[in-house]
């Protein structure tokens, strides 16, 4: 068996290999090349040199800083917001209380729901409160802001209690155990003990929910598409918006697609360096 | 170490997956077309005569299309395939449906500027029987002496309103003959509204993208319009906006004197305001003569329904009838292989000559077209259209479309958005005329670099 695995495994590992070169590889390398082009169809292009980045960053209409920084502050809020809900959850639900799986389901739920589906299903629920204010979605960015916020935390909440769930019961007993024995405090117990060997599931719930920051597309565009002004647009969809919703401009939205790329990559590395450093192994 | 590379991997992963979304012709990000099944299977291998595919821009007339196609592949055997962008959508789909190996043989382009996009894809159609059948070159995309493009329909919008709220509120549409009539009605309308059982007098002027192109677009032809006129010219490079304290009088009219808080309009959608409208909340709708079908299927009745021009306080606009033209130019791919090309040219034929085809345009799909083969037999007719007919007939001055002239859809969403903020109160008018004003020679220079 252990044989076989030998000799054949660049068979096992070829259709992985081809979707990697297909799907992700060979459009990342095309991506790359075009975003020094200027082009209206991609098998078209003529090459036009850096002329693309510049546009995306100095062009008062391209809105690119605004939606930069927009979405830094979304993404590092949320990542705060949807972790420090799933965690408590988590920790609530490992205890010994009624309907513990009931609430387990109906937490994780809205997870299943697809990220379109739900920003109108917000839009409606928050508009028909904002409505009583005479306000809307689109008010200003904030209120568009914060339904996202709001629309996240229900999303991911329940994913990542999920994985909290699944960390916390794999903390041995004989540990919290010689905690109590030792006369720590249930707080105590929960910051001293439990928490360092969480460290994994912390690692793993900050990286996908920064990550998940920095990419959310498709609430943002059922949500508030960009509104007022384009002032409530994320990266994402304001590269969408640059590369097809302007003639012309569709080497400008590769270029911010590459610089997207590079600060995404550069913050989730940083980040599992950080966390990754505070494991604790045992 | 092991989970350090294994991290560093899946990070790589997430951020390809990133990437890959916007590099290029993928189908997760452009195909959102609600196309119903394709009405006829893609070229079959062994066929030599060729295929057709139509991405079809109007959703109002999808299906009618699809069975128009259906037909025609009935009587000749010829596959057609048409299929229809989701609204507010079509440059996006046509973008990665032209990457395709089976590209879109017909295509459409919303004018000069839509052009612009296109015009390494467009086949001269001088030699058609389209060409030969076009009532004028005023209808045509003619470039370099290439006709490039050619208008399929020629449409009208203005103020639809309903005839028996306006008679119950004791008017009649021959009160309304200018901006200031229009007002003294609309407010006097708007102050009894109780008494007449409507929440307002106009329909709500919803700025969600399913009807902000209402006001951003078609509201503000008539400042550019009027503007073109006064100058002379009939596109410009730089706007300077003579007739925009004309386009706050309307805007103001229209976001006062409506079913909603003018704060709530960046909420309405589309179906909003034509429900109002059907439903008798409102007398006044902004829409076009495409929207006939959707408000008679709602219930409305013919008697009910007619169309009044745009005022809004333009000089000599006591002349000015209803707006009219055309955003729908049809175009052949000329990439496509020569069988293809000469299949849509065969397919074009038939649709402005047999009478399925006349049929189905003018009957049907209640097009006005550009087009002699259509006599009287083939003559559209419901109330809107004959309110257009009866403006030209009277001598009014049809207002021209001079939205294809606009410099991008960035400049019109600029406007759009100044409408919006200007309406919640966020900004102020000068924000709108910076946006229309300065948008339009930054978004000229913008495209045409």
């Amino acid at each position: 068996m252990n044989h076989a695995i030998r000799r054949y495994w660049p068979l096992f590992v070829l259709p992985t290999v081809l979707a990697f070169l297909i799907g992700f590889l060979a459009p990342f390398l095309m991506g790359l090349y075009l975003s020094f082009c200027q082009f209206t169809t991609v098998s078209d292009a003529t090459f036009v040199g850096l002329d693309n980045y510049i546009r995306a960053f100095t062009d008062p209409s391209s809105n690119f800083l605004h939606a930069m920084w927009y979405t830094a502050l979304f993404a590092f809020l949320s990542t705060a917001v949807v972790n420090l809900a799933g965690l408590t959850a988590a920790v609530c639900l490992t205890r010994n209380i009624r309907g513990r799986n009931l609430f387990r389901t109906v937490l994780f739920m809205p997870n299943l729901i697809g990220g379109i589906v739900l920003g109108w299903l917000w839009q409606v629920i928050l508009g028909g409160v904002l409505a009583r204010y005479g306000k809307t979605l689109v008010t200003s960015e904030w209120y568009g802001f914060f339904g996202l916020m709001l629309l996240t935390l229900w999303q991911q909440a329940g994913y990542m209690m999920i994985i909290y769930i699944s960390g916390l019961n794999a903390i041995p007993e004989e540990l919290t155990e010689a905690a109590s024995i030792d006369g720590a405090s249930p707080w105590q117990t929960f910051l001293r003990v439990k928490l360092p060997m969480l460290m994994p599931s912390i690692t793993i719930c900050t990286f996908l929910t920064l990550t998940n920051g920095f990419k959310l597309f498709d609430q943002n565009l059922a949500l508030t598409n960009g509104a007022p002004s384009g002032r409530s647009e994320l990266l994402a969809l304001n590269i969408f918006n640059t590369f097809y919703g302007r003639i012309g401009w569709e080497g400008a939205g590769q270029a911010k697609a590459v610089i997207f790329f590079l600060i995404v990559t550069g913050i989730a590395l940083l980040q599992l360096r950080l966390t990754s450093t505070r494991e604790v192994q045992h | 170490m092991m989970k350090k590379i294994l991290g560093v991997l899946v990070a790589l992963l997430v951020a390809f997956g990133v990437f890959s979304i916007f590099a290029g012709a993928d189908e997760a990000t452009t195909a959102p077309a609600p196309s119903p099944a394709p009405s006829a299977p893609p070229a079959a291998a062994g066929k030599p005569a060729g295929s057709v595919y139509y991405l079809n821009f109007k959703p109002e007339q999808a299906q009618q299309w699809e069975a128009l196609a259906r037909e025609y592949t009935r009587e000749t055997g010829v596959p057609v395939t048409v299929r229809t962008a989701a609204s507010g959508t079509y440059e996006d789909t046509l973008r990665s449906e032209m990457e395709k190996p089976d590209a879109p043989t017909l295509f459409q382009v919303n004018g000069p500027v839509g052009l612009k996009t296109w015009k390494n894809f467009c086949l001269d159609l001088r030699d058609t029987a389209l060409y030969a059948n076009l009532k004028s070159d005023d209808f045509a995309l003619i470039d370099d002496g290439q006709v490039l493009g050619i208008a399929y329909v020629i449409e009208s919008y203005g103020l639809i309103y309903n005839k028996d709220l306006l008679a119950k509120a004791g008017y009649s549409a021959d009160d309304i003959t200018g901006f200031a009539s229009l007002k003294r009605v609309a407010e006097d309308i708007q102050a009894r509204r109780e008494e007449l059982g409507v929440l307002g007098a106009f329909t709500s002027s919803g700025m969600d993208s399913s009807s902000d192109w209402r006001f951003k677009t078609h509201l503000a032809n008539l400042p550019v319009y009027y503007e073109y006129k006064q100058t002379g010219l009939s596109t410009s490079e730089a706007i300077q906006g003579l007739y925009l304290d004309q386009y706050k009088n309307i805007w103001d009219l229209y976001i006062h004197n409506a079913t909603c808080e003018p704060g709530l309009i960046g909420a309405k959608t589309g179906d909003d305001a034509s429900s109002e409208f059907i439903l008798g909340e409102a007398l006044f709708y902004q829409n076009g003569t495409w929207a006939y079908d959707e408000l008679i299927s709602g219930g409305m009745r013919d008697e009910q329904l007619g169309m009044l021009p745009i005022y809004i306080g333009a000089e000599g606009e006591e002349n000015q009838g209803l707006c009219t033209g055309s955003e729908n130019y049809w175009c052949i791919n000329k990439r496509a292989s020569q069988e293809n090309i000469d299949a849509t040219k065969a397919f074009l034929e038939w649709v402005i000559t047999s009478d399925t085809g006349r049929d189905a345009l003018a009957n049907q799909m209640g097009f006005v077209t550009p087009f002699t083969t259509f006599d009287q037999d083939y003559t559209a007719r419901n109330a809107l259209l004959d309110d257009a007919q009866r403006y030209i007939a009277e001598g009014k001055q049809s207002v021209s479309w001079t939205f294809p002239t606009m410099p991008s859809d960035t400049w019109k969403d600029g406007v759009g958005a100044a409408l919006l903020e200007y309406a919640q109160g966020t900004s102020d008018w000068e924000n709108l005329r910076r946006a229309f004003v300065d948008g339009w020679a930054r978004e000229y220079n913008a495209v045409n670099r």
